[in-house]
């Protein structure tokens, strides 16, 4: 166990784990920031997607010591309330069926609309498709990337 | 108006209300019990609810509660379900609050997710509930101002008398309305005089699912709560023989090592408690990541199963079961198939003389179709939270099927009825693997040893190698053509491993004069179970295939020969028991053809595949289009015609259609799990191929036949003709038929 200093959601924090241990597990077991999912544990599913520095990243693996002063920002950090314009369109498109995948769908496509305001379709298909939706909800999760782009104008 | 005896005995729901009458019930939200520390809890506890019939909760300040009864995986029951009650009691809809109803099965009498049976168990008890609420409110009102009730309107939870200008709230005269009797009928309104049913409405979970909110099991944090980790055997047809933990032991958070029995020796398995791993060694710790740590840790020996014959206290009584020993493999499976379908089966339905019309057929055509297990891959992976003390065994759990579970909580942890407290978590998907709570008695055996609070949690890899699996399937089917182009018999031939998937009366049986359909089982020790739409997910895609095959065959556009042999079972139906309804399935076959533009020149040089398929009390048709792009196809469209009765929330049903068609894609193009001597060869999302959002379809054009039928299921019933659409859009695609899934196999071969 080591101290590790981080920098969550604007917050200075102070953890004392293993320095080995993935930032997921830092999240949801020592920070309580459940909204940050696990899924598969090897990057393969994006359910566990954060922003570091602004850019998206599968968090279960990156070791808690190599985050060092980079930004760590979560869902429960992307807006007070849900009010981030891609979460706006989500719950505005009724994106979600049991819901667990959309978290990490959700920072996928604020990173992606971060980077590139006005995504082509092609765009949202190579950018979104490392984040699995097992209910299926894919065309209603473009739709939604969709009509927060238009918003942001 | 609609009159409907009330089916909640005055005893049942009084029940409730004299916790109300006896005093005022304070309220508690299990939810604040993930926040303890927020403001939410002090809030909600602060706050005095007065309950009525089980379902709903008024405050004095007018602010109205509706639990839903029925666990939510996805398929959006937390919202449709509270809608039913919500339409009958008169509130404003976009006031109230739902909230998810734990395990209380006597209160709410049913709470099962599963055979897309929710909407139509609902459809009227539900109502009632709401009506019976809104008589017992508008009955104190008549009381208290003493009128008749019949001068009394309600609207938005307010009742007003209008001959004396005077009105009051629901939470003004809940708690006298508590202490009525409950009136024995109630009138419910009729189709046309909903003002909420039949409106898309949100998902009501929506805002704390985009912020990330605690929703799942996953996420639920109890003070003083262990993780726990187990390890089953890495092959099926493997059991546990020894395990040494010393190294595991001096890992740092690590609590204990140790082994357990699942089920007790000699426990009849009953409804849906399905064979499992029956001893796991469990590692138990303080965090994720320390467990996880330490379990690789532990050196396990493992040794190979001898046959066994366990009895099963299933539906229709006890039966054996043959749980072989030995290490199988895909390969083998394919073979031992194979083998099957040329010996003699099982005779389950026969129509005619199909032996003599064979042996005059003209042509024969024979198709052999099959189908790999299936793992669910749910994304949130199996969990289970228990903390079982002397007073209380609290379970904090994704079942889909909370109901069946209470027998097997009290014979294997030994804990009596009443004390038995399940929360029900949302699930992070279902789609039958949690209707099988094993991990519910896993976690409380966990916690009885640990005496502490523990949640159970399943790695992405536990979950998809100790999975209950979509059984692997074979069937062919065959018809005789006579000289002038009628097919004279159709023969359908196949099996399982361990079940078939032959629905034997269903579609085309009754349209052929000439029958037959056949069926054997090859026992098995891998775990399966229900998948949606068990059975028909595979069976639909031989059939619709084959239909298809056949059709052109005789020279016959798909739709419209299906319209025939339909429309010949309505007018001269061939044997008993045909299980379907003939109107009701030309119904979506006409409007998939008409919204698809089926044939129509602007759309003939568009490579398309049509199925449609009967089951769970509802009909769906699909058209897939699709076009190739690098010898691998791009969906571009998929038209989907439903028929599941009255829509009762167009919003998520569409969503739910879309969905089905996604998974179906996916499943049919991508799914599969291996064996090999009994290892599942893929264990996580890097080897096992999911759908993606690239490969999902481009568009989905949802529609539902407009009538007057009480809603039937809608979960399940779209899932089974997408894999049929698919393999014969693929056919005008590429030249080639497509009977082996998944599918990727063979397009990677051409």
């Amino acid at each position: 166990m080591s101290m590790i200093n981080l920098k969550v959601n604007g917050k200075e924090i102070e953890v004392d784990v293993d320095p080995s241990t993935p930032v997921l597990w830092v999240l949801r077991d020592h920070l309580n920031l459940i909204g940050t999912k696990y899924g598969c544990g090897v990057g393969s599913c994006g359910a566990c997607t954060i922003h570091l520095n602004g850019r998206a990243l599968k968090s279960c693996q990156l070791p808690v010591s190599a985050v060092g002063k980079q930004e760590i920002t979560t869902i429960e950090g992307l807006s007070e309330n849900g009010s981030h314009p891609v979460q706006k369109a989500w719950l505005d498109t009724d994106v979600a069926q049991c819901g667990y995948c959309q978290t990490g769908q959700i920072m996928a496509a604020a990173a992606l609309l971060k980077a590139k305001p006005h995504p082509t379709d092609e765009d949202i298909d190579n950018y979104m498709s490392g984040n699995i939706c097992r209910c299926g909800t894919y065309v209603r999760i473009k739709e939604a990337i969709k009509t927060a782009a238009k918003s942001s104008n | 108006m609609e009159k409907t005896t009330n089916n909640y005995s005055r005893r049942s729901f009084l029940k409730v209300s004299s916790l109300s009458g006896g005093g005022m019930m304070i309220g508690f939200s299990w939810l604040a019990s993930f926040m303890p520390n927020e403001a939410l809890a002090s809030v909600e506890a602060a706050k005095e609810w007065i309950e009525l019939t089980g379902f709903i909760k008024i405050t004095l300040d007018n602010q109205i509660v509706i639990l839903s009864p029925n666990p939510e995986f996805g398929q959006n029951v937390m919202t449709s379900l509270p809608m039913l009650i919500a339409e009958e009691l008169e509130v404003d809809w976009r006031k109230v609050k739902v909230e998810q109803g734990d395990f209380d099965t006597p209160r709410f009498k049913r709470q099962f997710t599963g055979g897309s049976q929710a909407m139509r168990m609902a459809w009227k008890p539900l109502r009632t509930a709401g009506a019976t609420a809104r008589m017992m409110l508008l009955q104190a009102a008549a009381n208290e101002w003493n009128v008749p009730i019949n001068e009394l309107t309600a609207t938005n939870g307010v009742v007003v008398h209008k001959p004396s200008n005077k009105n009051t709230t629901y939470g003004a005269l809940a708690a006298a309305a508590a202490k009525l009797p409950t009136p024995e009928k109630v009138e419910l309104k009729k189709n046309g005089e909903f003002t909420l049913l039949g409106t898309p409405q949100k998902n009501v979970e929506g805002n704390k699912i985009v912020s990330g909110k605690s929703l799942f099991t996953m996420d639920y944090k109890h003070e003083g709560m262990l993780i726990a980790m187990a390890i089953h055997p890495p092959a099926f047809g493997m059991k546990l023989k020894s395990f040494d933990a010393t190294d595991a032991l001096k890992m740092p958070g690590v609590k204990n090592v140790f082994d357990i029995q699942v089920y007790k020796d000699g426990y009849e398995r009953a409804g849906f408690d399905t064979r499992t791993f029956n001893k796991l060694v469990v590692v138990v710790g303080n965090s994720t990541w320390e467990v996880m740590n330490a379990r690789k840790k532990v050196i396990v020996q493992w040794e190979p199963i001898q046959e066994t014959i366990e009895t099963v206290n299933s539906w229709g009584g006890k039966k054996k079961e043959v749980v072989p020993a030995g290490l199988e493999s895909t390969d083998t499976h394919m073979k031992q198939m194979y083998e099957m379908q040329q010996k003699q089966a099982k005779i389950l339905r026969k129509d005619g003389d199909p032996d003599a019309a064979f042996k005059n057929a003209h042509k024969i055509i024979e198709k052999t179709y099959s189908a790999p297990f299936l793992p669910h891959n749910t994304m949130e992976p199996i969990s289970c939270f228990a903390h079982i003390t002397n007073d209380k065994a609290l379970f904090v759990a994704p079942i889909q099927i909370p109901e069946m579970m209470k027998q097997n909580i009290m014979t294997n942890l030994e804990v009596p009825a009443d004390k038995i407290d399940i929360k029900l978590a949302r699930m992070g998907g279902g789609f039958g693997r949690r209707a099988y709570g094993h991990y519910i008695i896993e976690a409380g055996i966990i916690s009885k040893k640990m005496q502490a609070p523990v949640k159970l949690i399943y790695t992405r890899e536990d979950d998809m190698t100790n999975g209950i699996y979509r059984p692997s399937y074979m069937v062919t089917y065959k018809a005789a053509i006579d000289d002038k182009n009628n097919v004279t018999a159709i023969h359908i031939k196949g099996g399982g491993i361990p079940e078939k998937a032959i629905h034997e009366n269903r579609f085309p049986a009754g349209a052929f004069d000439n029958y037959i359909a056949e069926g054997w089982d090859i026992s098995s020790n891998i775990t399966i179970g229900a998948f949606r739409a068990p059975g028909s997910n595979f069976i639909a895609a031989a059939e619709q295939s084959f239909l298809d095959e056949l059709a052109e065959t005789i020279g016959k556009d798909p739709i419209d020969y299906r319209i025939e042999l339909l429309k010949k079972a309505k007018v001269n139906p061939v044997g008993k028991n045909n299980d379907y309804d003939v109107d009701r399935y030309i119904a979506v076959l006409e409007l998939v053809k008409q919204k698809s533009g089926w044939g129509l020149a602007q759309n003939k040089n568009v490579k398309r595949g049509v199925a449609a398929y009967f089951c769970h009390n509802s009909y769906a048709a699909h058209v897939v289009d699709v076009t190739m792009k690098n010898g691998l196809p791009v969906v571009d469209q998929v038209i989907s015609a439903l028929d599941c009765g009255w829509v009762v929330n167009p919003e998520g049903a569409k969503n739910m259609v879309e969905g089905a068609i996604v998974d179906g894609i996916g499943n049919a193009l991508y799914g599969g799990l291996r064996f090999e001597k009994g290892v599942p060869m893929q264990k996580n999302f890097n080897q096992y191929r999911m759908i993606r959002l690239k490969e999902a379809p481009k568009k989905i054009d949802v529609h539902f036949v407009q009538n007057n039928i009480d809603p039937t299921g809608l979960g399940e019933p779209p899932f089974p003709p997408v894999f049929g659409a698919l393999a014969n859009a693929l056919y005008k695609a590429t030249g080639k038929r497509f009977y082996h899934q998944p599918f990727i196999n063979d397009l990677n071969k051409s």
